[in-house]
């Protein structure tokens, strides 16, 4: 040991192995791992779950959540499932998931209920916004965004997660916290067959975990760190957590699951030391939804619809137009203007400094009605998880009081920071993998719920995709009456993990992750071309080959970090083999070929898809409405589904 | 596999990690270690005795920690210095930073 280190504090265990049996193997413990893992138990399925860091506090809204999208079965909604999934996808110019977010749409509601009775706080019980404009008397429901229409739920979210990870120890689910998952095993060990289970490793310990399973739920979210790093501060270098690292989306490329819309990123709006956290500064979007706005001078900045018409009434602002049936606001909005489902809004900051508004802008929450003012300030800003404590109570605790004080806005408004174009994401509504109307992936018994889709979003989403995925795991995992085990697939798996420990080199995780993105940068950013790409992708291989080699570890700690490193190498290589594939410019996905400039032309109006088949990439195309009439395949595909009463 | 029981961590590093931790009145509960995702802490061998910090940077800065320290004060958040906003008291005009 040199000196100034610390002995490990955990009990070593690498030369372990642990080796778990079961029906159903769920990967990933937010909110629809949980869900999945919930529903899968309840069908009477022994059900693990494994996740990397904590059940109770992981994924996305792990520490809170403000409100829950798509609630269009709730008894106060005058949208219907079908209007708002037709909404959903045409606001993204079809490229969208509509079995997902149909599920969603039509179950999310129920999954609301179902967290209520786990002992989460959903509506308002102690009437504190009794009377208030977004309030249902009846229901004592709150509502955001589109206070007509009624389909987005105002939540206590802070209380979501730990009622989840109660429940699914309840229910039976038997939990590995502090496991990654590291790969997923198929029958014989080859390549898109039949899913036999997954391996992992304990990351405090090191032990080697071996899940066998009948049917595998993959809920990891997305990938992360690919353009964006931020060596000092690797916990913020994305919006995302920083465990959500896109395991599942590099265990099932290499597995040969098939993935869509891994072409789409947009510029970044949060990250590292370039950005304050989310939310943190003054604005007027999602969980600010509609701060009124000032400038420098105290003038307030005016609201318009969408025709550009000034909005008089305060009200108005969480109204459609006189012309629309309804606007789309919140997480799952389209980051380009669509008029059809454009809602209020103040114009651009351009725009205004133009009109002559002074800078910097102010978020006026001093101004607003009572209840607007404590539901923004007190309930979104504090149920949100990355502002409960890092902003609700911090600025409080610092004498911030929304009843007196102006809070200056960053950036472009809401991003709370600027980036640079070749600085990117999979945010909103990006890539992942492709799914069925079982979600099920096209590897048998491999089921796909949450951010892991493709075109996936929100905390509802997750948890309806996610309960829904539980129910036809089992399903599926009953009709399987043995399966085997590889050995040789395990071996390698072993030898892949444990030969990072004790190398030569010298080389840590950071170096390695501040490369990729420096490629993706350089190679795969704003505008893309083949000569580009294949650069990139050359560069890509020999960083692989040559200086990922040196990567060394000291502990499990790290050797999850390293671990998580290859997989966004992975990630990156599969992102760059996406955009190689679709020959042509797109809007829609954010994506830019300077040598096939032609924007959306008809043929190119489909889904790309891609997977590994042996060590050949294997592109193909789906129309984008293959999952063909929304509301006669959920039936078909749901006909022992009762919902919640 | 005898080379791999020797794991070591790197010294304690705060630098850069939002939360201050009171080791008066931290009683080594361990709850802050149990629901970090990230896992940034680790138990402290000594029994009782707060936990030890070992992967500050990783933090993802959501202060599940913060929200679950049974002890009133043992655990608090701490902005980083980068991340102070500018605020306006809009009746006396008087500026401030939180």
């Amino acid at each position: 040991m040199s000196k100034g280190q610390l002995k490990w504090p955990f009990k070593v265990e690498w030369d372990k192995t642990q080796t778990v049996e079961t029906d159903v193997l769920v990967l990933g413990g937010g909110a629809a791992g949980c869900f999945a893992a919930i529903s899968a138990a309840q069908k009477g399925a022994k059900t693990v779950l494994v996740e990397k860091g904590a059940t109770i506090a992981s994924g996305a809204a792990g520490s809170g959540c403000d409100h829950w999208e798509s609630a269009a079965s709730n008894p106060c909604s005058r949208i219907n499932p079908e209007e708002l999934t037709d909404a959903m996808i045409l606001a993204f110019g079809g490229y969208n998931n509509g079995i997902s977010h149909y599920i969603e749409c039509r179950e999310g509601y129920d999954r609301l209920l179902d967290i209520e009775k786990m002992g989460a706080k959903v509506r308002d019980t102690e009437d504190e916004f009794k009377g208030a404009d977004f309030r249902d008397e009846k229901t004592k429901l709150l509502f955001a965004y589109d206070y007509y229409n009624r389909y987005t739920i105002r939540v206590w979210g802070s209380t979501f997660k730990p009622a989840l990870a109660r429940h699914c120890r309840r229910v039976g689910v038997r939990i590995f916290d502090r496991v990654m998952a590291t790969s997923l095993l198929t029958q014989d060990g080859h390549k898109g067959r039949r899913i036999a289970g997954a391996t992992g490793i304990n990351a405090r310990t090191g032990k080697f975990m071996v899940f066998m399973a009948k049917a595998v739920i993959l809920c990891t979210s997305r990938p992360t760190r690919l353009w964006l790093f931020s060596p000092e501060l690797p916990g913020i270098s994305e919006f995302r957590p920083f465990q959500c690292s896109g395991d599942g989306h590099a265990m099932a490329w290499r597995a040969g699951a098939e993935f869509t819309m891994m072409e789409k990123s947009i510029q970044a709006q949060w990250s590292g030391l370039r950005s304050f956290p989310p939310y943190s500064t003054g604005n007027n979007h999602n969980t600010w939804y509609a701060c009124n706005m000032v400038d420098a001078e105290g003038r307030q900045l005016p609201w318009r619809d969408r025709d550009g018409r000034i909005i008089e009434k305060f009200s108005d602002r969480f109204r459609p137009s006189p012309t629309q049936k309804l606007f789309l606001k919140g997480g799952g909005e389209p980051d380009s203007f669509v008029y059809d489902f454009a809602g209020p809004d103040t114009a651009p900051g351009d725009e205004l400094i133009l009109k002559g508004y002074k800078l910097p802008f102010y978020a006026d929450l001093t101004s607003l009605p009572e209840m607007e003012r404590k539901v923004i300030w007190g309930m979104m800003v504090g149920e949100e998880g990355k502002t409960k404590i890092p902003v609700f109570q911090a600025y409080t605790d610092a004498g911030f009081n929304p009843a007196t004080d102006l809070i200056q806005s960053y950036g472009d408004g809401w991003k709370s920071g600027n980036f640079l174009p070749q600085e990117r994401q999979l945010f909103g509504l990006p890539g992942g993998i492709l799914n069925d109307w079982n979600l099920m992936t096209n590897i048998q018994g491999l089921f796909a719920a949450g951010d892991v889709l493709f075109a996936s979003n929100c905390f509802g989403h997750a948890a309806a995709t996610g309960h829904y995925a539980g129910r036809h795991a089992v399903a599926y995992a009953r009709q399987i009456q043995n399966f085997t085990i590889n050995e040789n697939q395990l071996a390698d798996e072993r030898h892949r993990i444990y030969s990072l420990f004790g190398r030569k080199g010298s080389l840590d995780w950071r170096q390695l992750n501040t490369a990729v993105t420096k490629i993706m940068q350089n190679y795969c950013g704003a505008f893309k071309t083949e000569e580009l790409l294949n650069t990139g992708l050359k560069r890509l291989r020999d960083l692989r080959q040559r200086e990922a080699e040196q990567m060394t570890v000291r502990n499990p700690h790290e050797l999850m970090r390293a671990l998580e490193v290859i997989n966004i190498m992975t990630n990156a290589e599969l992102v760059m083999e996406a955009c190689r594939a679709r020959k042509a410019s797109s809007q829609h996905l954010d994506f830019v070929r300077l040598d096939f400039p032609q924007t959306d032309p008809p043929d190119w109006r489909k889904f790309v898809t891609i997977k590994l088949a042996g060590d050949r990439i294997e592109t193909g195309s789906l129309g984008l409405d293959y999952y063909g009439s929304l509301s006669d395949n959920y039936i078909k595909y749901n006909k022992d589904y009762k919902g919640v009463k | 596999m005898a080379k791999k029981q020797n794991a070591v961590a790197a010294p304690q590093d705060e630098s850069f990690f939002p939360v201050v931790i009171d080791s008066k009145k931290c009683t080594g509960c361990n709850r802050c270690v149990e629901v970090c995702q990230v896992d940034v802490f680790a138990t402290n061998p000594k029994k009782g005795r707060p936990p030890l910090i070992l992967f500050g940077q990783e933090c993802w800065q959501e202060g599940s920690c913060v929200q679950v320290c049974p002890r009133k004060g043992a655990i608090r958040w701490q902005r980083l210095p980068m991340q102070r906003v500018h605020c306006r008291r809009k009746t006396t005009g008087e500026d401030f930073f939180v």
